[in-house]
C-alpha cells in the first residue's frame, strides 16, 4: 500500500505497478495507487462518458483526497475488496499502512456510508463492507517487535479495530524475537562467570577480549529479557483468542530473498 | 552526497550536542517510527534543562504512559506543565552528571501535541467572526478533517512550535514530531497549506453551486465528482470549503511564517535513527534533503547502537577461544568447583556464550556499514548505546542525555 518499492526489494523482481505481476509461481504482486485504483473504478462501475478528457487525474484526486476525507482509503480498500471479491486469487494479502492508518482505511466504507447520503459511492460500500466484515474472508494480522511502544501501539490497535471497525483480528506475529541463549539453571551460572574472579580464569584462557565478548553476551540477554516481558504483556492481553506467532531474529548478512525465505519457514513452522 | 555536505562547511561545525543544545532556540526531533524519537526528545529536554539551566520545553506526540510517569506526571496533557523541580534534582543526584559550577538547575517543562486542540485553536484564531467560527467547529467534515487534511498533525507541530517559541516563555523548546510516512511531509505541510488555499481545486469546490454549470474548466471534474459522489455530498463539502475559505488570509500568513520558521538559524532538526536497514534509510533521505533545502542540520543520533569493542578482531578471536577452552575438561571443572555450580553447566554457557557472538558481531557489523553511511553525510553523528533495560524513569532520561550530551 505504501508504495516505497520494499516488496518489489524483497522479492528482488523489477518495481512493481498497479497492474498485478508474477514474482513467482502462484505469487503476483501489485502497487496500490489511487489514482489508478479511480480510473479502473471510473471504467468498471460509473462508465463515464469522454474520461479521456479529463485528462491527468492526478489533481483531481489530489482534491478529493484532501476535501472528501475517507475517499483515498475507499479507493484504496474499494481495489482490494474488489480483488477478493472477484475470486481473482485465493489470497489477498495487504502490506498495510503504517497502524495509525489501517483503522480510517479498513473503516472506510462505513465512514463513506454514514456521511454520504445518496449516490454510488454509498451503494459501493454495502459490499465492500460484506467481504471486510466476515471474518471467514477478511482478518488483520498486526506485526510487532518485543519492544515497549510497538506491543502498547499494538494492544491499542486491536482495541480501536475491534471499537471502531467490524474487521476481525486473525493473528499477531511478533517479529525479530531473540532466542533464549539459556536456560534458567546457565543464566544463573552464567551471572557467576560473569563475576571477577571466574573472569580471570577466563581471560587467563582467552585473553583480555573474553570482556567483550561476556558484554556482548549481557546485553543480548538484557534485551532479550526485556523482550520477554513485552511479550508476556501482549500475550496476556490477547488471551487465547487471538494466536500469537513468534517469528526469531535472523542473524545474516543477506536482505532480500533469502529474508523472505527464512522468515517464510519461521511462519511454516509456527503455523 | 559529498557536495551537499561541502556546502554546509562554511559554518563551523558544532562540536558536540552540549553546544547544539546550548545554542539553539528550537530542536525539532524527526525519524522513523519505533527508533525512541519520544525517549530521546525527553533526554535531549532533560540534559539540557540540568547541565545547561533555563527553561526547557519537550513537546511530545502521544507519549507512552510510562514517559509521562517517568516524568513525575498523572498524564502530559496538550497544557504545558513543568516536571517537579524536586524530583528533577533527586533524578540528576542519582546519575554520574555533574552541571558545570554555578549552573543554576532549569526547569523542564513537557506538552503533549493534540492535532485537534490545535486545530481548533487555529480555527478560533483565524475565523472572521463568532458565527463562522461555530459553524466551521460544528461542520461534520472538520472532524475528518483535522485528522488527515494536509498532513496536519506535522503541520501543527510546526504551528504550536511556533507560537511557543514566539510567546518568548523558553529558553529551548524540543518537539517530538508525528512519525510520518514520509519524513518530507513535515517540510512540505506548511507550504502546502498555503497552496491549498490557491489551490484550482479549491476554488473549483467554492465556486456557488449554480453556476458550476457554466465554468468551462471545471465541468468536467464536476461530472466526474457528482457520478462518484453525489451532488449532496459534493454541496456538503463546498458550504465547509466556502466557510473554511473566509480563513484564507490568516491561514496562509501562518503558514508562510512556519515555513520561515523551518530554516531560521535559531532552528536546528534532529534526526534519531537506530542503525537498522530501514530507518537508517529514511534518515539518510532525509538528512540529505534537509541540506539541499538548506534547513541546519543539527545532528543524527544513534540510538541503540552495539559497542565498538564487538568488532575487533580480538574479540572475535577471544569468542573462538571460549569455544575451545568449553571443551577443555580440566578448565571447566576448575571454574565449576570455584563456583561450586555444575560443570556441565559451565560447559554450556560458556560454549553458547562463545557461539552467539559470531551473530552479535554480524549485526555490530551491519551497524557499523550503516553509522559510515549517514556519517558521510558531513553531519555531526553522535551515539547513544544500546541499553540493557527500557529508560523508565527520570533517572534513565537523563543517563541517556548524558551518553548524547558529552559525547
Amino acid at each position: 500500500m505504501d508504495g516505497k518499492g520494499a516488496l518489489s526489494a524483497a522479492f528482488e523482481v523489477p518495481p512493481l505497478e498497479f497492474a498485478a505481476t508474477q514474482m513467482l509461481p502462484n505469487l503476483w504482486g501489485m502497487e496500490m495507487n489511487t489514482e489508478d485504483s479511480l480510473r479502473e473504478y471510473l471504467r468498471l462501475f460509473v462508465r463515464i462518458p469522454l474520461l479521456a478528457r479529463i485528462g491527468p487525474l492526478a489533481h483531481t484526486l489530489d482534491f478529493i483526497a484532501d476535501a472528501a476525507p475517507g475517499v483515498k482509503e475507499i479507493l484504496a480498500v474499494g481495489k482490494l475488496c474488489y480483488e477478493a471479491k472477484e475470486d481473482h486469487y485465493d489470497l489477498v494479502v495487504v502490506d498495510a499502512e503504517a497502524s495509525g492508518h489501517i483503522v480510517a482505511q479498513v473503516g472506510a466504507p462505513r465512514a463513506i456510508r454514514e456521511m454520504v447520503q445518496v449516490g454510488p459511492v454509498r451503494e459501493q460500500t454495502q459490499w465492500m463492507i460484506e467481504v471486510l466484515e466476515d471474518p471467514a474472508r477478511t482478518g488483520v494480522v498486526v506485526v510487532t517487535t518485543p519492544e515497549e511502544m510497538p506491543v502498547t501501539e499494538t494492544i491499542e490497535l486491536i482495541g480501536r479495530l475491534d471499537h471502531e471497525t467490524g474487521v476481525a483480528v486473525a493473528g499477531v506475529v511478533a517479529n525479530r524475537v531473540l532466542p533464549a541463549l539459556f536456560s534458567e539453571r546457565e543464566a544463573a551460572v552464567f551471572q557467576r562467570l560473569d563475576e571477577a574472579g571466574p573472569r580471570a580464569t577466563l581471560v587467563e584462557t582467552a585473553g583480555a577480549a573474553v570482556e567483550t565478548v561476556f558484554q556482548a553476551a549481557s546485553l543480548t540477554e538484557a534485551r532479550r529479557r526485556v523482550g520477554a516481558s513485552h511479550l508476556e504483556r501482549l500475550r496476556d492481553d490477547l488471551g487465547s483468542e487471538i494466536p500469537l506467532l513468534i517469528i526469531p531474529e535472523l542473524f545474516i548478512r543477506a536482505a532480500g530473498r533469502r529474508v523472505v525465505t527464512l522468515v517464510a519457514e519461521s511462519i511454516r513452522d509456527e503455523l | 552526497m559529498a557536495t551537499h555536505a561541502r556546502r554546509h562547511t562554511d559554518r563551523p561545525p558544532l562540536r558536540g550536542m552540549d553546544s547544539l543544545l546550548a545554542s539553539k532556540e528550537m530542536i525539532v526531533v524527526c525519524g522513523s517510527g519505533g527508533v525512541g524519537k519520544t525517549t530521546m526528545s525527553a533526554a535531549m529536554g532533560a540534559v539540557a534543562a540540568t547541565q545547561l539551566g533555563g527553561r526547557v520545553l519537550v513537546i511530545t506526540v502521544d507519549p507512552a504512559r510510562r514517559l509521562a510517569t517517568a516524568l513525575g506526571l498523572d498524564r502530559v496533557g496538550n497544557n504545558e506543565t513543568q516536571v517537579d523541580p524536586a524530583i528533577l534534582r533527586k533524578a540528576l543526584a542519582g546519575t554520574a552528571l555533574t552541571p558545570p559550577p554555578g549552573t543554576k538547575q532549569g526547569e523542564l517543562w513537557v506538552a503533549m501535541l493534540d492535532t485537534k486542540a490545535g486545530w481548533n485553536e487555529l480555527i478560533r484564531r483565524h475565523a472572521p467572526n463568532d458565527d463562522q467560527r461555530e459553524k466551521i467547529l460544528a461542520n461534520p467534515l472538520y472532524q475528518n478533517i483535522t485528522t488527515r487534511f494536509v498532513h496536519s498533525h506535522g503541520y501543527i507541530a510546526m504551528e504550536r512550535l511556533r507560537e511557543i517559541h514566539a510567546s518568548g516563555r523558553y529558553d529551548l523548546v524540543i518537539v517530538d514530531t508525528p512519525p510520518s510516512r514520509n519524513a518530507l511531509d513535515l517540510l512540505d505541510s506548511p507550504a502546502r497549506m498555503a497552496e491549498f488555499f490557491g489551490s484550482r481545486l479549491l476554488k473549483w469546490l467554492t465556486v456557488p453551486y449554480r453556476s458550476r454549470l457554466f465554468t468551462a474548466a471545471s465541468k468536467p471534474f464536476y461530472q466526474v465528482a457528482d457520478r462518484i459522489l453525489g451532488s449532496r455530498f459534493l454541496q456538503d463539502i463546498a458550504e465547509f470549503f466556502i466557510l473554511f475559505q473566509s480563513m484564507e488570509k490568516g491561514f496562509v500568513a501562518r503558514a508562510r511564517e512556519v515555513e520561515r520558521l523551518l530554516v531560521d538559524p535559531r532552528n536546528a532538526f534532529v534526526i534519531v535513527s537506530t542503525l537498522e536497514a530501514a530507518p537508517a534509510h529514511e534518515a539518510g533521505y532525509l538528512a540529505e534533503e534537509l541540506q539541499r533545502r538548506k534547513m541546519s542540520l543539527g545532528a543524527i543520533i544513534l540510538n541503540r547502537t552495539l559497542p565498538a569493542a564487538i568488532r575487533q578482531p580480538v574479540a572475535a578471536k577471544a569468542a573462538r577461544d571460549l569455544c575451545a577452552a568449553s571443551e577443555d575438561a580440566a578448565t571447566v571443572r576448575a571454574l565449576a568447583a570455584k563456583l561450586k555450580v555444575d560443570a556441565a553447566d559451565v560447559k554450556s554457557v560458556m560454549a553458547e556464550v562463545g557461539a552467539r557472538f559470531h551473530d552479535i558481531s554480524v549485526v555490530a557489523t551491519r551497524e557499523a556499514e550503516r553509522r559510515a553511511e549517514l556519517e558521510a553525510i558531513g553531519a555531526m553523528t553522535v551515539a547513544a548505546p544500546s541499553l540493557d533495560r527500557d529508560v523508565t524513569d527520570l533517572t534513565g532520561l537523563l543517563e541517556l542525555g548524558g551518553h548524547i550530551f558529552a559525547s
